[in-house]
Protein backbone atom coordinates (compact mmCIF):
# COMPACT_ATOMS: atom_id res chain seq x y z
CA UNK A 1 0.00 0.00 0.00
CA UNK A 2 1.13 3.40 -0.47
CA UNK A 3 0.26 6.35 1.11
CA UNK A 4 1.89 8.75 -0.24
CA UNK A 5 0.13 12.20 -1.48
CA UNK A 6 0.33 13.78 -4.12
CA UNK A 7 2.82 16.13 -4.51
CA UNK A 8 0.61 20.11 -4.99
CA UNK A 9 0.89 21.78 -7.69
CA UNK A 10 3.34 19.27 -9.51
CA UNK A 11 1.24 20.01 -12.37
CA UNK A 12 -0.85 17.60 -14.70
CA UNK A 13 0.82 13.73 -13.68
CA UNK A 14 0.71 11.03 -16.52
CA UNK A 15 -2.39 9.40 -17.34
CA UNK A 16 -3.72 7.53 -14.05
CA UNK A 17 -3.65 4.34 -14.26
CA UNK A 18 -7.32 2.92 -15.22
CA UNK A 19 -9.33 1.15 -12.44
CA UNK A 20 -10.41 -2.58 -12.35
CA UNK A 21 -14.01 -1.32 -11.35
CA UNK A 22 -15.07 -5.08 -11.61
CA UNK A 23 -12.88 -6.23 -8.92
CA UNK A 24 -13.32 -3.26 -7.02
CA UNK A 25 -16.87 -3.82 -6.74
CA UNK A 26 -16.50 -6.88 -4.69
CA UNK A 27 -15.17 -5.26 -1.87
CA UNK A 28 -18.21 -3.38 -0.88
CA UNK A 29 -20.77 -5.84 0.13
CA UNK A 30 -23.70 -3.97 0.03
CA UNK A 31 -23.52 -4.25 -3.85
CA UNK A 32 -24.51 -7.81 -3.90
CA UNK A 33 -27.71 -6.49 -2.46
CA UNK A 34 -30.86 -6.99 -4.54
CA UNK A 35 -33.74 -4.55 -4.45
CA UNK A 36 -37.09 -5.26 -6.11
CA UNK A 37 -35.54 -8.16 -7.56
CA UNK A 38 -32.49 -5.89 -9.49
CA UNK A 39 -29.16 -5.64 -7.89
CA UNK A 40 -28.59 -2.13 -6.29
CA UNK A 41 -26.96 0.23 -8.49
CA UNK A 42 -25.55 2.89 -5.81
CA UNK A 43 -25.58 6.23 -7.10
CA UNK A 44 -26.08 8.20 -4.00
CA UNK A 45 -22.35 8.21 -2.59
CA UNK A 46 -22.64 12.69 -2.46
CA UNK A 47 -24.83 11.47 0.40
CA UNK A 48 -23.29 8.58 1.90
CA UNK A 49 -20.98 6.12 0.36
CA UNK A 50 -21.01 2.72 0.38
CA UNK A 51 -17.80 1.31 2.99
CA UNK A 52 -15.47 -1.80 2.13
CA UNK A 53 -15.54 -4.66 3.72
CA UNK A 54 -11.84 -3.83 5.00
CA UNK A 55 -13.94 -0.20 6.68
CA UNK A 56 -16.35 -2.86 8.31
CA UNK A 57 -13.75 -5.71 9.62
CA UNK A 58 -11.96 -3.13 11.42
CA UNK A 59 -14.82 -1.75 13.64
CA UNK A 60 -15.43 -5.34 14.37
CA UNK A 61 -11.78 -6.28 14.76
CA UNK A 62 -11.79 -3.20 17.00
CA UNK A 63 -14.60 -4.10 19.21
CA UNK A 64 -13.74 -7.90 19.33
CA UNK A 65 -10.12 -7.04 20.45
CA UNK A 66 -9.52 -3.55 21.77
CA UNK A 67 -12.19 -1.18 22.80
CA UNK A 68 -11.73 0.57 25.73
CA UNK A 69 -12.61 4.77 26.15
CA UNK A 70 -9.69 6.59 25.11
CA UNK A 71 -7.41 9.07 27.03
CA UNK A 72 -7.81 7.63 30.40
CA UNK A 73 -7.74 4.01 31.46
CA UNK A 74 -3.92 2.90 32.03
CA UNK A 75 -4.66 -1.10 30.73
CA UNK A 76 -3.20 -2.54 27.99
CA UNK A 77 -6.57 -2.47 25.98
CA UNK A 78 -7.14 1.79 26.95
CA UNK A 79 -3.59 2.34 25.69
CA UNK A 80 -4.25 0.19 22.61
CA UNK A 81 -7.51 2.47 21.41
CA UNK A 82 -5.92 5.38 22.61
CA UNK A 83 -3.16 4.88 20.26
CA UNK A 84 -5.32 3.75 17.59
CA UNK A 85 -7.44 6.71 17.90
CA UNK A 86 -4.65 9.45 17.92
CA UNK A 87 -3.10 7.49 14.77
CA UNK A 88 -6.65 8.28 12.93
CA UNK A 89 -6.21 11.56 13.90
CA UNK A 90 -2.33 11.74 12.31
CA UNK A 91 -4.00 8.88 9.36
CA UNK A 92 -6.88 12.06 8.11
CA UNK A 93 -4.52 15.17 8.79
CA UNK A 94 -1.79 13.38 6.23
CA UNK A 95 -4.74 12.28 4.31
CA UNK A 96 -5.16 16.05 2.90
CA UNK A 97 -1.57 16.88 3.66
CA UNK A 98 -1.89 18.90 7.44
CA UNK A 99 1.82 20.50 8.03
CA UNK A 100 1.14 19.07 11.55
CA UNK A 101 -2.11 16.41 11.76
CA UNK A 102 -1.67 15.74 15.76
CA UNK A 103 -2.45 19.13 16.35
CA UNK A 104 -4.28 20.38 13.63
CA UNK A 105 -7.09 18.09 13.27
CA UNK A 106 -10.48 17.85 15.55
CA UNK A 107 -12.88 14.84 15.40
CA UNK A 108 -16.12 15.93 15.03
CA UNK A 109 -19.46 14.02 14.61
CA UNK A 110 -19.18 14.96 10.67
CA UNK A 111 -19.15 17.93 8.61
CA UNK A 112 -22.06 19.87 9.79
CA UNK A 113 -20.59 19.78 13.33
CA UNK A 114 -17.51 20.50 12.10
CA UNK A 115 -18.49 23.90 10.24
CA UNK A 116 -20.82 24.70 13.59
CA UNK A 117 -17.52 23.99 15.96
CA UNK A 118 -15.87 27.19 13.40
CA UNK A 119 -18.39 29.70 13.72
CA UNK A 120 -19.41 29.10 17.15
CA UNK A 121 -15.66 28.93 18.62
CA UNK A 122 -14.24 30.92 16.24
CA UNK A 123 -17.51 33.21 15.11
CA UNK A 124 -17.97 34.48 18.50
CA UNK A 125 -14.62 34.83 19.54
CA UNK A 126 -13.52 36.89 16.32
CA UNK A 127 -17.19 38.89 14.88
CA UNK A 128 -19.17 41.32 16.11
CA UNK A 129 -22.41 42.73 15.48
CA UNK A 130 -22.22 44.32 12.03
CA UNK A 131 -19.36 42.25 10.91
CA UNK A 132 -19.47 40.50 7.28
CA UNK A 133 -19.47 36.88 6.50
CA UNK A 134 -19.68 36.50 2.73
CA UNK A 135 -21.28 32.89 1.58
CA UNK A 136 -21.74 31.43 -1.82
CA UNK A 137 -25.29 30.91 -3.80
CA UNK A 138 -24.32 27.24 -4.04
CA UNK A 139 -22.99 26.64 -0.43
CA UNK A 140 -25.13 23.71 1.85
CA UNK A 141 -27.16 24.52 4.52
CA UNK A 142 -24.31 24.10 7.18
CA UNK A 143 -21.96 26.75 5.59
CA UNK A 144 -24.91 28.80 5.82
CA UNK A 145 -27.49 28.21 8.54
CA UNK A 146 -24.93 27.96 11.37
CA UNK A 147 -24.16 31.98 10.33
CA UNK A 148 -27.53 32.67 10.58
CA UNK A 149 -27.95 31.44 13.91
CA UNK A 150 -24.79 33.56 14.78
CA UNK A 151 -25.61 36.43 13.42
CA UNK A 152 -29.40 36.12 15.27
CA UNK A 153 -27.16 35.73 18.54
CA UNK A 154 -24.58 38.83 17.97
CA UNK A 155 -27.40 40.96 16.84
CA UNK A 156 -26.79 40.98 13.24
CA UNK A 157 -24.05 40.14 10.70
CA UNK A 158 -23.71 41.39 7.35
CA UNK A 159 -24.71 38.46 5.32
CA UNK A 160 -23.29 38.37 1.75
CA UNK A 161 -22.98 35.68 -1.36
CA UNK A 162 -20.92 35.19 -4.09
CA UNK A 163 -23.20 34.27 -6.77
CA UNK A 164 -22.58 31.81 -9.56
CA UNK A 165 -23.51 31.84 -13.42
CA UNK A 166 -26.15 30.09 -15.38
CA UNK A 167 -23.67 27.24 -15.67
CA UNK A 168 -23.39 26.65 -12.30
CA UNK A 169 -19.81 28.34 -11.55
CA UNK A 170 -19.10 31.39 -9.13
CA UNK A 171 -18.97 34.53 -10.45
CA UNK A 172 -15.64 36.26 -9.18
CA UNK A 173 -15.90 39.36 -11.19
CA UNK A 174 -16.74 40.77 -8.48
CA UNK A 175 -14.61 39.14 -5.33
CA UNK A 176 -12.47 42.57 -4.54
CA UNK A 177 -15.87 44.15 -4.09
CA UNK A 178 -17.25 41.65 -2.18
CA UNK A 179 -14.97 40.84 -0.13
CA UNK A 180 -13.98 43.93 1.07
CA UNK A 181 -14.82 44.48 4.62
CA UNK A 182 -15.39 40.70 5.31
CA UNK A 183 -14.25 39.12 7.91
CA UNK A 184 -14.76 35.21 7.39
CA UNK A 185 -15.61 33.36 3.68
CA UNK A 186 -17.61 30.28 3.38
CA UNK A 187 -16.90 28.20 0.43
CA UNK A 188 -18.06 24.66 -0.67
CA UNK A 189 -14.65 23.07 -2.46
CA UNK A 190 -17.39 21.00 -4.79
CA UNK A 191 -20.56 21.52 -4.64
CA UNK A 192 -23.39 18.79 -3.61
CA UNK A 193 -25.67 19.82 -6.53
CA UNK A 194 -23.86 20.74 -9.47
CA UNK A 195 -20.91 19.04 -8.82
CA UNK A 196 -18.68 22.30 -9.56
CA UNK A 197 -15.67 22.42 -7.87
CA UNK A 198 -14.53 26.32 -6.88
CA UNK A 199 -11.27 27.53 -7.03
CA UNK A 200 -10.48 27.73 -3.46
CA UNK A 201 -7.15 28.64 -3.60
CA UNK A 202 -7.91 31.46 -5.80
CA UNK A 203 -10.59 32.80 -3.46
CA UNK A 204 -8.23 32.20 -0.21
CA UNK A 205 -6.02 34.00 -1.87
CA UNK A 206 -7.84 37.27 -2.27
CA UNK A 207 -9.75 36.68 1.26
CA UNK A 208 -6.16 36.86 2.86
CA UNK A 209 -5.41 39.91 1.04
CA UNK A 210 -8.70 41.51 2.66
CA UNK A 211 -7.65 39.93 5.91
CA UNK A 212 -10.48 37.33 5.99
CA UNK A 213 -10.65 33.85 6.96
CA UNK A 214 -11.75 31.38 4.49
CA UNK A 215 -13.95 28.28 6.24
CA UNK A 216 -13.69 25.32 3.28
CA UNK A 217 -16.59 22.68 3.06
CA UNK A 218 -14.68 19.93 1.99
CA UNK A 219 -17.35 17.15 2.62
CA UNK A 220 -17.75 16.42 -1.64
CA UNK A 221 -14.44 16.77 -3.05
CA UNK A 222 -11.88 15.38 -0.25
CA UNK A 223 -13.37 11.54 -0.82
CA UNK A 224 -13.04 12.30 -4.68
CA UNK A 225 -10.07 13.98 -4.84
CA UNK A 226 -6.69 14.98 -3.85
CA UNK A 227 -6.75 17.89 -1.60
CA UNK A 228 -3.89 19.26 -0.04
CA UNK A 229 -4.28 22.07 2.89
CA UNK A 230 -1.22 23.83 2.28
CA UNK A 231 -2.04 24.03 -1.80
CA UNK A 232 -5.77 24.77 -0.74
CA UNK A 233 -4.93 28.00 1.38
CA UNK A 234 -8.10 28.01 3.57
CA UNK A 235 -7.66 28.14 6.91
CA UNK A 236 -10.08 25.57 8.24
CA UNK A 237 -11.62 22.40 6.65
CA UNK A 238 -14.17 19.92 6.91
CA UNK A 239 -14.77 16.78 5.85
CA UNK A 240 -16.73 13.61 6.68
CA UNK A 241 -16.07 10.01 6.94
CA UNK A 242 -19.21 8.63 5.75
CA UNK A 243 -18.79 10.07 2.60
CA UNK A 244 -15.44 8.78 2.05
CA UNK A 245 -16.57 5.25 2.58
CA UNK A 246 -15.92 5.46 6.48
CA UNK A 247 -18.75 4.76 8.66
CA UNK A 248 -20.83 7.58 10.27
CA UNK A 249 -20.73 9.38 13.30
CA UNK A 250 -17.15 10.85 12.43
CA UNK A 251 -16.35 14.23 11.01
CA UNK A 252 -12.88 15.99 10.58
CA UNK A 253 -12.06 19.73 11.16
CA UNK A 254 -8.74 20.55 9.99
CA UNK A 255 -7.64 24.27 11.13
CA UNK A 256 -4.47 26.36 11.33
CA UNK A 257 -2.36 26.11 14.77
CA UNK A 258 -2.47 29.54 15.19
CA UNK A 259 -6.21 29.72 14.82
CA UNK A 260 -7.37 26.63 16.68
CA UNK A 261 -5.07 27.29 19.54
CA UNK A 262 -6.88 31.05 19.75
CA UNK A 263 -10.64 29.91 19.95
CA UNK A 264 -12.45 28.96 22.72
CA UNK A 265 -14.01 25.49 23.66
CA UNK A 266 -16.74 24.18 21.38
CA UNK A 267 -18.93 21.56 23.61
CA UNK A 268 -18.01 21.53 27.33
CA UNK A 269 -17.22 18.18 29.39
CA UNK A 270 -14.88 15.57 29.80
CA UNK A 271 -11.87 15.42 27.65
CA UNK A 272 -11.35 18.79 27.06
CA UNK A 273 -9.95 20.65 30.25
CA UNK A 274 -7.03 21.07 31.95
CA UNK A 275 -8.24 21.69 35.75
CA UNK A 276 -12.14 22.59 37.00
CA UNK A 277 -12.74 24.10 39.80
CA UNK A 278 -16.32 25.29 41.38
CA UNK A 279 -15.93 28.36 39.85
CA UNK A 280 -14.08 27.89 36.87
CA UNK A 281 -12.29 25.87 34.53
CA UNK A 282 -8.64 26.10 32.14
CA UNK A 283 -9.76 24.42 28.92
CA UNK A 284 -6.88 21.90 27.02
CA UNK A 285 -4.95 22.92 24.45
CA UNK A 286 -6.59 21.75 21.03
CA UNK A 287 -7.56 19.44 19.25
CA UNK A 288 -8.71 18.14 23.26
CA UNK A 289 -10.07 21.13 23.80
CA UNK A 290 -13.15 21.04 21.04
CA UNK A 291 -13.52 17.16 21.86
CA UNK A 292 -15.48 16.97 24.67
CA UNK A 293 -16.93 13.56 25.86
CA UNK A 294 -16.17 10.29 24.33
CA UNK A 295 -15.13 10.34 21.00
CA UNK A 296 -16.27 8.39 18.22
CA UNK A 297 -13.51 5.58 18.53
CA UNK A 298 -14.00 2.41 17.01
CA UNK A 299 -15.60 5.21 13.61
CA UNK A 300 -11.73 6.60 13.71
CA UNK A 301 -10.74 3.20 13.44
CA UNK A 302 -12.66 2.80 10.45
CA UNK A 303 -11.99 6.11 8.93
CA UNK A 304 -7.92 4.92 9.15
CA UNK A 305 -9.15 1.85 7.11
CA UNK A 306 -11.09 3.88 4.68
CA UNK A 307 -8.45 6.18 3.98
CA UNK A 308 -5.90 3.02 3.67
CA UNK A 309 -8.19 2.07 1.30
CA UNK A 310 -8.48 5.09 -0.96
CA UNK A 311 -4.74 5.68 -0.98
CA UNK A 312 -4.12 2.05 -1.93
CA UNK A 313 -6.21 3.11 -5.11
CA UNK A 314 -5.04 6.40 -5.40
CA UNK A 315 -6.95 9.33 -5.42
CA UNK A 316 -5.85 10.66 -8.93
CA UNK A 317 -6.61 7.56 -10.32
CA UNK A 318 -10.32 7.78 -8.69
CA UNK A 319 -10.39 11.16 -9.93
CA UNK A 320 -9.60 10.31 -13.26
CA UNK A 321 -12.18 7.40 -13.38
CA UNK A 322 -15.25 9.30 -11.76
CA UNK A 323 -13.86 12.86 -14.52
CA UNK A 324 -14.09 9.91 -17.21
CA UNK A 325 -17.65 8.13 -16.54
CA UNK A 326 -19.15 11.80 -15.72
CA UNK A 327 -18.27 12.62 -19.20
CA UNK A 328 -19.58 9.16 -20.46
CA UNK A 329 -22.75 9.78 -18.00
CA UNK A 330 -23.37 13.26 -19.66
CA UNK A 331 -23.07 12.09 -23.36
CA UNK A 332 -25.39 8.56 -22.56
CA UNK A 333 -27.91 11.11 -21.29
CA UNK A 334 -27.67 12.99 -23.84
CA UNK A 335 -27.90 10.64 -26.39
CA UNK A 336 -30.51 8.64 -25.19
CA UNK A 337 -32.91 11.34 -23.54
CA UNK A 338 -31.82 14.42 -25.43
CA UNK A 339 -33.23 17.56 -24.28
CA UNK A 340 -36.16 15.29 -22.00
CA UNK A 341 -33.27 15.82 -19.68
CA UNK A 342 -31.27 18.68 -18.04
CA UNK A 343 -28.38 18.67 -15.76
CA UNK A 344 -27.51 21.63 -14.11
CA UNK A 345 -24.23 22.57 -13.40
CA UNK A 346 -20.84 22.74 -15.46
CA UNK A 347 -19.33 20.93 -18.54
CA UNK A 348 -17.35 18.43 -18.12
CA UNK A 349 -14.13 19.37 -17.69
CA UNK A 350 -11.24 19.83 -15.01
CA UNK A 351 -13.68 21.75 -12.54
CA UNK A 352 -16.71 18.96 -12.23
CA UNK A 353 -16.40 16.28 -9.79
CA UNK A 354 -19.12 13.52 -10.36
CA UNK A 355 -22.75 14.70 -9.35
CA UNK A 356 -25.23 14.57 -11.83
CA UNK A 357 -28.45 16.83 -10.59
CA UNK A 358 -31.11 16.36 -12.92
CA UNK A 359 -34.82 17.26 -14.23
CA UNK A 360 -36.00 14.78 -16.50
CA UNK A 361 -39.48 16.36 -18.52
CA UNK A 362 -41.69 17.37 -15.89
CA UNK A 363 -41.79 14.54 -13.71
CA UNK A 364 -40.61 15.22 -10.26
CA UNK A 365 -37.76 14.28 -8.43
CA UNK A 366 -39.66 12.64 -5.92
CA UNK A 367 -41.28 10.84 -8.59
CA UNK A 368 -38.46 9.93 -10.23
CA UNK A 369 -36.82 8.61 -7.71
CA UNK A 370 -39.48 6.29 -6.64
CA UNK A 371 -39.50 4.65 -10.06
CA UNK A 372 -35.71 4.27 -9.97
CA UNK A 373 -36.14 2.84 -6.96
CA UNK A 374 -37.99 -0.28 -8.61
CA UNK A 375 -34.87 -0.46 -10.82
CA UNK A 376 -32.67 -0.95 -7.98
CA UNK A 377 -31.39 2.48 -8.59
CA UNK A 378 -30.43 4.48 -5.50
CA UNK A 379 -30.88 8.32 -6.55
CA UNK A 380 -31.34 11.41 -4.06
CA UNK A 381 -34.48 13.42 -4.43
CA UNK A 382 -35.07 17.01 -3.28
CA UNK A 383 -33.11 19.89 -2.79
CA UNK A 384 -30.19 18.80 -1.30
CA UNK A 385 -29.89 20.95 1.68
CA UNK A 386 -29.44 23.99 -0.84
CA UNK A 387 -32.52 25.77 -0.56
CA UNK A 388 -31.09 29.15 -1.91
CA UNK A 389 -29.28 27.33 -4.63
CA UNK A 390 -32.47 25.63 -6.05
CA UNK A 391 -34.56 29.27 -5.87
CA UNK A 392 -31.63 30.52 -7.84
CA UNK A 393 -31.51 27.36 -10.19
CA UNK A 394 -35.42 27.83 -10.81
CA UNK A 395 -36.18 24.41 -9.89
CA UNK A 396 -38.06 22.79 -6.30
CA UNK A 397 -35.75 19.35 -6.72
CA UNK A 398 -33.74 17.97 -8.77
CA UNK A 399 -32.97 14.00 -8.71
CA UNK A 400 -29.24 13.63 -7.80
CA UNK A 401 -26.61 10.35 -8.95
CA UNK A 402 -23.77 10.97 -8.32
CA UNK A 403 -20.69 8.49 -9.05
CA UNK A 404 -17.59 6.84 -7.01
CA UNK A 405 -15.28 4.91 -7.32
CA UNK A 406 -17.39 1.86 -7.95
CA UNK A 407 -19.41 3.54 -10.32
CA UNK A 408 -19.54 2.25 -14.23
CA UNK A 409 -21.14 2.40 -17.37
CA UNK A 410 -23.60 -0.32 -16.78
CA UNK A 411 -24.67 1.83 -14.06
CA UNK A 412 -25.59 4.92 -16.29
CA UNK A 413 -27.98 2.16 -18.76
CA UNK A 414 -29.48 1.39 -15.32
CA UNK A 415 -30.59 5.23 -14.48
CA UNK A 416 -31.32 6.13 -17.79
CA UNK A 417 -33.80 2.71 -18.17
CA UNK A 418 -35.35 3.79 -15.07
CA UNK A 419 -35.77 7.62 -16.48
CA UNK A 420 -37.56 6.10 -19.78
CA UNK A 421 -39.78 3.92 -17.55
CA UNK A 422 -40.60 7.16 -15.78
CA UNK A 423 -41.38 9.12 -18.80
CA UNK A 424 -43.78 6.40 -19.63
CA UNK A 425 -45.37 6.46 -16.44
CA UNK A 426 -46.41 10.07 -16.33
CA UNK A 427 -46.86 10.63 -20.10
CA UNK B 1 -43.90 -3.01 -11.34
CA UNK B 2 -46.94 -4.12 -9.45
CA UNK B 3 -46.12 -1.85 -6.18
CA UNK B 4 -45.27 1.29 -8.97
CA UNK B 5 -48.81 0.81 -10.32
CA UNK B 6 -50.44 0.08 -6.80
CA UNK B 7 -48.81 3.58 -5.79
CA UNK B 8 -49.47 5.35 -9.59
CA UNK B 9 -53.00 4.62 -9.88
CA UNK B 10 -54.75 6.05 -12.73
CA UNK B 11 -56.65 8.42 -10.51
CA UNK B 12 -54.03 9.77 -8.77
CA UNK B 13 -52.35 10.54 -12.17
CA UNK B 14 -55.26 12.10 -13.52
CA UNK B 15 -55.42 14.41 -10.49
CA UNK B 16 -51.67 15.21 -10.92
CA UNK B 17 -52.34 16.20 -14.60
CA UNK B 18 -55.16 18.03 -14.23
CA UNK B 19 -55.41 19.04 -10.48
CA UNK B 20 -59.02 20.27 -9.17
CA UNK B 21 -59.80 23.54 -7.66
CA UNK B 22 -56.23 24.77 -8.12
CA UNK B 23 -55.49 28.42 -7.46
CA UNK B 24 -55.85 31.09 -4.26
CA UNK B 25 -58.62 33.11 -2.90
CA UNK B 26 -58.16 36.19 -1.66
CA UNK B 27 -57.13 36.36 1.82
CA UNK B 28 -58.73 37.87 3.56
CA UNK B 29 -61.70 37.09 3.21
CA UNK B 30 -60.18 33.42 2.79
CA UNK B 31 -57.95 31.78 5.38
CA UNK B 32 -54.24 30.90 4.06
CA UNK B 33 -52.47 28.15 4.92
CA UNK B 34 -49.08 27.33 4.00
CA UNK B 35 -47.60 23.66 4.38
CA UNK B 36 -43.89 22.76 3.69
CA UNK B 37 -42.64 19.45 3.29
CA UNK B 38 -38.75 20.31 4.82
CA UNK B 39 -37.53 16.98 3.16
CA UNK B 40 -38.55 17.39 -0.15
CA UNK B 41 -39.20 21.06 -0.49
CA UNK B 42 -42.90 20.63 -1.81
CA UNK B 43 -45.03 22.74 -0.89
CA UNK B 44 -49.09 23.64 -0.80
CA UNK B 45 -50.91 26.58 0.17
CA UNK B 46 -54.66 25.86 1.02
CA UNK B 47 -56.90 28.94 0.87
CA UNK B 48 -60.47 28.77 2.53
CA UNK B 49 -63.71 30.36 3.32
CA UNK B 50 -65.41 28.82 6.29
CA UNK B 51 -69.63 29.97 6.27
CA UNK B 52 -72.14 28.85 8.39
CA UNK B 53 -70.47 25.76 9.41
CA UNK B 54 -69.18 24.78 5.65
CA UNK B 55 -66.43 24.47 3.71
CA UNK B 56 -67.91 27.32 1.19
CA UNK B 57 -64.90 27.12 -0.73
CA UNK B 58 -61.48 26.54 -0.96
CA UNK B 59 -58.10 26.17 -3.66
CA UNK B 60 -55.13 24.50 -3.84
CA UNK B 61 -52.06 26.37 -4.72
CA UNK B 62 -48.23 25.70 -4.40
CA UNK B 63 -46.16 22.49 -6.32
CA UNK B 64 -44.58 19.40 -5.78
CA UNK B 65 -44.63 15.64 -6.55
CA UNK B 66 -47.23 13.91 -7.99
CA UNK B 67 -48.56 12.28 -4.76
CA UNK B 68 -48.17 15.82 -2.66
CA UNK B 69 -50.54 17.31 -5.59
CA UNK B 70 -52.83 15.15 -6.31
CA UNK B 71 -53.74 14.39 -2.63
CA UNK B 72 -54.36 17.89 -2.90
CA UNK B 73 -56.85 17.82 -5.62
CA UNK B 74 -58.55 14.64 -4.46
CA UNK B 75 -58.47 16.60 -1.13
CA UNK B 76 -60.25 19.34 -2.87
CA UNK B 77 -62.91 17.70 -4.23
CA UNK B 78 -64.10 15.55 -1.34
CA UNK B 79 -64.41 18.64 1.23
CA UNK B 80 -65.65 21.08 -1.41
CA UNK B 81 -69.06 22.63 0.36
CA UNK B 82 -69.35 20.25 2.85
CA UNK B 83 -69.91 20.77 6.30
CA UNK B 84 -67.17 21.29 8.35
CA UNK B 85 -67.53 18.56 10.89
CA UNK B 86 -67.97 15.82 8.06
CA UNK B 87 -64.67 17.50 7.04
CA UNK B 88 -62.98 16.81 10.27
CA UNK B 89 -64.01 13.02 10.12
CA UNK B 90 -63.17 12.59 6.68
CA UNK B 91 -59.68 14.29 7.35
CA UNK B 92 -59.01 11.94 10.59
CA UNK B 93 -60.48 8.67 8.34
CA UNK B 94 -57.89 10.00 5.86
CA UNK B 95 -55.34 9.93 8.33
CA UNK B 96 -56.33 7.21 9.79
CA UNK B 97 -55.63 5.13 6.32
CA UNK B 98 -52.29 7.22 6.01
CA UNK B 99 -50.52 6.48 9.62
CA UNK B 100 -52.07 2.86 10.62
CA UNK B 101 -49.79 0.28 9.53
CA UNK B 102 -51.16 -1.72 6.71
CA UNK B 103 -51.64 -4.75 8.14
CA UNK B 104 -54.60 -3.64 10.47
CA UNK B 105 -56.31 -2.68 7.26
CA UNK B 106 -57.13 -6.24 6.37
CA UNK B 107 -58.10 -9.61 7.88
CA UNK B 108 -54.89 -10.26 9.09
CA UNK B 109 -53.83 -7.44 10.85
CA UNK B 110 -51.11 -8.09 13.96
CA UNK B 111 -52.19 -5.08 15.66
CA UNK B 112 -48.71 -3.43 15.22
CA UNK B 113 -50.19 -0.43 14.91
CA UNK B 114 -47.62 1.22 17.29
CA UNK B 115 -44.49 1.51 14.84
CA UNK B 116 -45.55 4.62 12.08
CA UNK B 117 -48.64 5.38 13.86
CA UNK B 118 -49.56 8.78 13.54
CA UNK B 119 -49.19 9.75 17.74
CA UNK B 120 -52.04 12.73 17.17
CA UNK B 121 -54.60 10.26 15.75
CA UNK B 122 -56.12 7.65 18.17
CA UNK B 123 -56.82 4.49 16.15
CA UNK B 124 -60.16 4.98 13.90
CA UNK B 125 -62.02 3.08 12.00
CA UNK B 126 -60.98 2.88 8.14
CA UNK B 127 -64.04 2.45 6.17
CA UNK B 128 -62.47 2.92 2.43
CA UNK B 129 -65.87 3.66 1.15
CA UNK B 130 -66.25 6.32 2.89
CA UNK B 131 -63.27 7.83 1.50
CA UNK B 132 -64.19 7.12 -2.21
CA UNK B 133 -61.10 8.33 -4.96
CA UNK B 134 -59.61 8.66 -1.70
CA UNK B 135 -59.02 5.57 -1.30
CA UNK B 136 -56.98 5.41 -3.95
CA UNK B 137 -53.79 6.85 -2.46
CA UNK B 138 -54.01 3.64 -0.14
CA UNK B 139 -50.82 2.48 -1.90
CA UNK B 140 -49.02 5.60 -0.55
CA UNK B 141 -48.89 3.30 2.66
CA UNK B 142 -46.33 0.68 1.25
CA UNK B 143 -43.61 3.56 0.53
CA UNK B 144 -43.15 5.23 4.36
CA UNK B 145 -41.15 8.03 2.44
CA UNK B 146 -44.10 9.14 0.47
CA UNK B 147 -46.63 9.62 3.68
CA UNK B 148 -45.32 13.27 4.10
CA UNK B 149 -46.34 13.90 0.86
CA UNK B 150 -49.83 12.09 0.91
CA UNK B 151 -50.65 14.40 4.31
CA UNK B 152 -49.20 17.44 3.50
CA UNK B 153 -52.54 19.34 2.25
CA UNK B 154 -54.69 17.54 4.93
CA UNK B 155 -52.16 18.75 7.74
CA UNK B 156 -52.69 22.58 5.93
CA UNK B 157 -56.55 21.81 5.72
CA UNK B 158 -56.63 20.53 9.64
CA UNK B 159 -54.65 23.64 10.62
CA UNK B 160 -56.77 26.01 8.62
CA UNK B 161 -59.72 24.62 10.41
CA UNK B 162 -58.65 25.13 13.51
CA UNK B 163 -57.38 28.38 13.26
CA UNK B 164 -60.57 29.38 11.78
CA UNK B 165 -62.47 27.97 14.75
CA UNK B 166 -60.24 29.80 16.92
CA UNK B 167 -60.88 33.25 14.98
CA UNK B 168 -65.06 32.54 15.09
CA UNK B 169 -64.97 32.02 19.15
Amino acid sequence: MTAATPTPGAGAPATPAPLNVEALRKDFPLLKRTVNGRPVVYLDSASSALQPQAVIDAMSRYYETTHANVHRGVYATAEEATALYERARVVAGRFVSAPDPAHEVVFTKNTTEALNLVAQSWGRANLRAGDAVLLTEMEHHANIVPWMILSEELGGLDLRYIPIDDEGRLVLDDLDRLVDGVKVIGVSCMSNVLGTINPVRHIASVAHEAGAVVVADGAQLVPHSSVDVRDLGADFIAFSGHKMMGPTGIGVLWGRSELLSAMPPFLGGGGMILDVKLDSFKAAPPPARFEAGTPPIAEAVGLTAAIAYLNDIGMDRIRAHELALTNVALERLDEKLGSDVQIFGPPPGDDRGGVLSLAYRDVHAHDLAQVLDQFGVCVRPGHHCAKPLMRRLGVQATARASLSLFSDEHDIEVLIEGLLEAGRLFG
Amino acid sequence: MADLEELYREIILDHYRSPRNRGELDSPPAHRVEGFNPLCGDEVVVSMVVEDGKLADLKIGGSGCSISQSSASLMSAAVKGKPVEEVRRLISTFKGMMSIHEAALGPDGNGDAGGAADAESDPVEIDLDKLGELAALQGVVKFPVRIKCATLSWNALAQGLDEVGAEAS
